[in-house]
């Protein structure tokens, strides 16, 4: 039917359709499949001699929708790639963005772009992308059997609306091309018809457009082509043609939506960086800390085991930060480390934990349930909630400043620090996580450092404040500061340290 | 040691949804596709950062559907690609991951396992094993799937990863739960490879797409009956030459601890406490769920006398060992849900009681053969 349209062929089939049709199964080659009046035939010539005329046949990538042009491979002497039903767009988008000289062209009916794919579409017009969009618009699914579109006009009957379509029950038609126009970001958009000969020759015209803004790189074009369907509508082509004229044109009026290309820069995308030096400089992390040689172990007997650390307080308290802050010490002399925070909804707002464990050996099990070595409270829930799993000797250090003194038995090293007080002195209550890593570090020199260890600690605190802020410089003079101010106060204590209660 | 100069380093600390980027992005991924969605929104995060810094495509999707089918845009295009999601995510990737499969398109997809059914919630669980391991979309496929049970795996495993998809040509799962995805560790950072070239059949505007052409349509029903014995065909040689397992103590033991993920790590720990409590226990950990290492529990069988396997689910990896091994020897199941990890006193205190050991308060007789 496609040589019978009133178009001026020439020369017989366009030159961007195969001679024959050799990927269509069966006997036929030389025809379409599509049935007598259909518009499909007359919009897939239109796109093949655009592309044959701009001579992109090689940069064009055609996407098959799913309904009755999802065989569309079979004609053109190039092609694409079938996508599901409706996500043609977000496959162009694949296409385009991970080659921008490629020549994306979605081709979709109205149940693929208007009903079950319309997210995909609107969002990828949205975004810009820069691509071609063909949408055919008749007003039915054809390939199924004629059932209702999200574009059937009000009182069309269907197979689906067999009494019509009913407003009340099935809503108004989707008027597609006003919808886009609305958006900013898509450059042309124009609604013709296949209803006359005339109108085919607009549809020509807003084709090449189409595929000129897209070879130049300005972004979203669409076209709508208001089509018939006569067989599931039963009609003849000149009741279709009249159906298209005089109803489905009334309800969606013709003309250009929208024309701004000549406003628009083409599209550009950065290359990729794949030397492998820069890849290096980009992806590698810069060596804050000096660190230690790769042979390097701390002495003290307390690492030669594996410890548990569990940190708890309210979101926002740096007690996910703190934990880090431990964890990069133990990166920064060579322990094996896992750090576990408590993830999700508590973390805006509510309680946070995490958990850190230090071995030499293979961490296995990174879950603290039990019996862990050190824990660090931020808040009085969390006091309540922990302090059972804190095990037999274990240490517990405290922000005294809004925890109540703990029963616990007396086994347990305890020491309290006003962190929040002190950090709010310093400037911000967010360095009250410094504080803590400073009693830490009296803990740590009072119980359990041996030999050059305790020199070591208080330059390996240091290093891993600066190795987690590294790139807030102000941030790590804040923190070296709260943690010297927490020794400090730790320390002012010791001779009357905290009662184990 | 000597500073002054900007010095690089390859040890870092990460989580394991940020080494798994890292590692892609060592590999040559090209494009990153994806919707936020705990507990795997940190590989967008990072994804976000790094791939624009590396001139590469990042790109959030209006919806997982949408994520997906770019993915098989940018794999069409002959790129190296991948997403990220979680249980609720992937159920909503399952078609695009068909029509991968049915094209045959390589292409890598993270999945940080949560709580389900439903809503479910953010906890870790390792409940998407069915719906990643045995296809999961429409049609009769299957995906590669990788479990990495650490940060460095995540990191490593991304390489491995796009080398098999583009190898069978095929999606491949990188398939973990939330701990694994959540925590922190150390890791080294491998080398970046060269770019890899536009594989031939890829549709690239600049190498002649035209004869090209990437489809999953089959209308006559020989032509569709060919196409899936081929990808059958794939599959078993897939089988034949991808398995991987992790032995640890397996030769001589009597029970043997399985679980993938997180549960492999906890199940390395009980192992070691129950040797030393003088329980022959090993412990084997699939690294590959498909394919399955049949292999290894084949020859685990022939010393075992009983197998625990330990999920994060109402059991569903089970199913696998028990047509590994044949039904040959009972396999028991020890399994949290909800978001509740497995704790390791909890199966060296099944193990006890498999093997007739526990000093369990019931002090009944002892089910199995006494040492």
């Amino acid at each position: 039917m496609t040589e019978n349209t009133n178009m001026k062929v020439k020369y017989g089939r366009s030159k961007g359709f195969f001679e024959t049709f050799e990927r269509r199964p069966g006997a036929i080659k030389k025809n379409m499949h599509y049935c007598p009046g259909c518009g499909h035939g007359i919009v897939h010539k239109l796109i093949a001699e655009s592309i044959a005329d701009f001579d992109i046949k090689d940069r064009t990538i055609m996407i098959a929708p799913v309904g009755c042009s999802v065989f569309s491979y079979y004609y053109y002497d190039y092609f694409g790639i079938s996508a599901p039903h409706g996500r043609a767009p977000a496959v162009a988008t694949g296409l385009v963005r991970a080659n921008p000289d490629n020549i994306v062209v979605s081709y979709q009916g109205d149940g693929d772009l208007g009903a079950i794919g319309f997210n995909n579409f609107i969002q990828a017009a949205n975004r810009g992308e820069n691509i071609a969009v063909f949408f055919v618009n008749n007003g039915i699914y054809g390939m199924t059997g004629g059932q209702m579109a999200p574009t059937t006009l009000p009182g069309q009957k269907t197979a689906t609306s067999p009494t019509g379509r009913s407003v009340t029950n099935e809503g108004y038609p989707l008027k597609v091309s006003e919808m886009v126009a609305a958006l900013d970001a898509p450059i042309y958009v124009e609604r013709v018809s296949l209803s006359s000969t005339k109108n085919i020759a607009r549809t020509r015209k807003a084709i090449r457009k189409a595929f000129q803004n897209t070879i130049d790189k300005k972004g979203f074009s669409m076209v709508e082509i208001l089509a018939g369907c006569p067989v599931n509508m039963k009609f003849n082509s000149r009741e279709m043609n009249e159906f298209i004229e005089n109803q489905m044109q009334h309800y969606f009026p013709l003309g250009c939506f929208k024309d701004i290309a000549d406003t628009r820069d083409p599209i550009k995308r950065p290359e990729g960086i794949f030397d492998k030096q820069k890849v290096k400089d980009i992806l590698y992390p810069i060596k804050v800390a000096k660190g230690v040689s790769a042979d390097f172990k701390n002495e003290s007997k307390i690492f030669q085991k594996e410890r548990k650390i569990k940190i708890a307080g309210f979101g926002g308290q740096g007690v996910l930060s703190l934990g880090m802050m431990i964890a990069t010490m133990g990166k920064l002399r060579n322990f094996n480390v896992t750090w576990l925070p408590s993830y999700g909804p508590e973390m805006r707002g509510g309680t946070a934990n995490c958990t850190i464990i230090t071995s030499r050996q293979k961490v296995c099990s990174p879950i603290v349930d039990k019996l862990c070595n050190l824990l660090i409270v931020l808040n009085q829930p969390s006091m309540e909630m922990f302090l059972p799993e804190l095990k037999q000797n274990g240490v517990l250090l405290y922000d005294s400043s809004t925890i109540a003194p703990p029963k616990c038995s007396e086994d347990k090293i305890i020491y309290a620090v006003k962190a929040s007080d002190i950090a709010k002195k310093i400037g911000s209550l967010k360095c009250a996580n410094s504080v803590i890593l400073g009693a830490l570090s009296v803990v740590m020199k009072d119980y359990f450092l041996e030999g050059k260890d305790k020199k070591d600690f208080d330059r390996a605190f240091e290093e891993a404040i600066m190795d987690c802020f590294a790139d807030k410089q102000n941030v790590i003079q804040m923190n070296i500061e709260a943690f010297y101010a927490g020794k400090e106060a730790v320390e002012a204590t010791l001779t009357n340290p905290h009662p184990g209660v | 040691m000597n500073n002054t100069t900007v010095v690089h380093t390859n040890k870092l600390l990460l989580k394991g949804n940020e080494a798994v980027v890292y590692g892609a992005l060592l590999a040559g991924c090209e494009c990153f596709f994806g919707y936020p969605i705990t507990p795997a929104s940190e590989i967008a995060h990072t994804a976000a950062e790094y791939f624009p810094k590396l001139g590469r495509v990042f790109l959030q999707a209006e919806s997982e559907t949408a994520a997906i089918n770019m993915v098989l845009g940018a794999s069409a295009a002959g790129r190296r690609v991948m997403t990220a999601s979680s249980g609720l995510g992937i159920s909503l990737k399952q078609e695009g991951v068909s029509y991968l499969a049915g094209s045959e398109l390589p292409a890598v997809i993270v999945d940080i396992m949560r709580g389900g059914p439903g809503l479910g919630n953010i906890g870790p669980e390792q409940s998407d094993y069915n719906q990643v391991v045995k296809g999961g979309g429409h049609g009769n496929y299957k995906c590669i799937v990788i479990a990495p049970n650490s940060a460095q795996e995540m990191c490593d495993f991304a390489f491995w990863a796009f080398d098999m998809a583009d190898k069978y040509l095929l999606p491949v799962y990188i398939l973990t739960d939330g701990v694994v995805g959540q925590m922190l560790e150390l890791v080294s950072l491998p080398d970046p490879i060269p770019r890899k070239p536009v594989p031939k059949w890829a549709l690239d505007g600049r190498y002649n797409p035209r004869t090209n052409m990437i489809t999953s349509i089959y209308l006559e029903h020989d032509d569709l009956e060919r196409r899936n014995i081929l990808l059958q065909e794939k599959y078993a040689e897939i089988m034949k030459h991808e398995q991987i397992a992790e032995e640890y103590l397996t030769e001589d033991a009597e029970i043997i601890i399985s679980g993938h993920g997180i549960v492999s790590r906890l199940a390395q720990t009980a192992v070691e406490e129950l040797r030393e409590k003088g329980i022959k226990a090993g412990s084997l950990r699939p690294v590959t769920l498909f394919p399955f290492p049949v292999k290894a529990f084949k020859k685990a069988a022939k010393t075992a006398k009983q197998f625990l396997c330990v999920e994060m689910s109402n059991g569903q990896m089970i199913d696998d060992i028990k047509l590994s091994i044949e039904c040959s020897r009972p396999v028991h199941l020890l399994n949290r849900m909800g978001g509740n990890v497995p704790t390791v006193d909890s199966i060296v205190a099944k193990c006890l009681e498999l093997t007739g050991s526990g000093k369990s308060g019931k002090s009944k007789a002892p089910r199995g053969k006494k040492k």
